[in-house]
């Protein structure tokens, strides 16, 4: 492999590890959306039953 | 237009910037020919440059959304504002990284200060990464979006004098392709760039959109938490 296409290989693979890393990240997100979301149901079914 | 139909055609755009963007990795590796003079290293440009443009476009977004909450005082412009710089930043990072990755390739340093190009970017870069040091020293609320808002408003001034600092200043370390005369590449070279810029733009606004719909998810999450509390 000529330094060269080391280099393109180097700035095609960095692009892709940041969006890779921006993916982890929202999927983080998503996950912790969905939690808080199972939190809030069970409250609202403890709440309905309440009454 | 509604989010709910807005967010309903990201899956679609998603798909579209997917296809896109193999395309263009296609047209970069197989059928744009090599650059006489510096190689096959001369192959960054094609991703290099649309995501600089992209950068500039979503600082753009960012200050224009601002200027719609400074008028309006809606809090989803504000919102919209701050995903905009986001991924400008993370536009920036990727220009910044790639660029650099580039100039030791042609230059052999890493990066250059004699280049007023390279520096001018990277002062709006600092400059909005500072935004998020501002926004997040003020507490959440109304002043926390106006302080935001004039702030970006301000940094959108430098995306011109960057943009145009090459031109400016007679910068001969960083290359213009761009000129009077059109672009200084031949056809295809040329088609393939226009492939990656469009699918770099598509890329952008579905990460856009989603980045939104979880801030607003979250926003709503928080609203709906203090009515049950």
């Amino acid at each position: 492999m000529s330094s060269g296409e080391k280099y393109l290989a180097a700035a095609y693979g960095v692009i892709f590890v940041v969006l890779l890393l921006w993916v982890v990240i929202i999927a983080a997100k998503l996950t912790r959306l969905e939690r808080e979301v199972g939190e809030l149901a069970e409250r609202a079914r403890e709440r309905r039953d309440g009454d | 237009m509604s989010t709910s139909s807005r967010n309903s055609r990201v899956p679609a755009l998603a798909a579209l910037a997917a296809a896109l963007v193999g395309l263009s990795l296609a047209l970069v590796f197989f059928v744009a020919p090599e650059d006489a003079d510096q190689g096959i290293s001369q192959k960054i440009f094609y991703f290099h440059v649309p995501i600089a443009l992209t950068a500039y476009a979503c600082f753009g977004w960012g200050a224009l959304k601002a200027l719609l909450y400074l008028w309006r005082k809606d809090e989803r412009y504000d919102l919209e504002s701050y995903v905009g710089i986001h991924l400008g930043t993370v536009f920036g990072t990727l220009t910044l990284l790639t660029g650099s990755i580039w100039a030791k390739a042609s230059w052999g340093v890493w990066w250059t200060w004699s280049s007023n190009q390279l520096v001018l970017f990277l002062v709006l870069f600092l400059f909005y990464c500072a935004y998020f040091m501002l926004r997040f020293s003020v507490e959440e609320g109304p002043r926390r979006a106006s302080l935001s808002a004039v702030y970006a408003l301000f940094g959108v001034v430098l995306v011109p004098v960057s943009f145009f600092a090459i031109r400016l200043a007679s910068d001969f370390i960083h290359p213009t392709v761009f000129n009077r005369e059109g672009p200084q590449m031949s056809g295809t070279m040329f088609a393939t760039f226009c492939v990656a810029w469009g699918a770099i733009t598509v890329l952008a606004y579905v990460l856009y959109r989603v980045e939104l719909a979880g801030k607003l998810l979250d926003q709503h999450l928080r609203e709906l938490r203090e009515a049950l509390a």
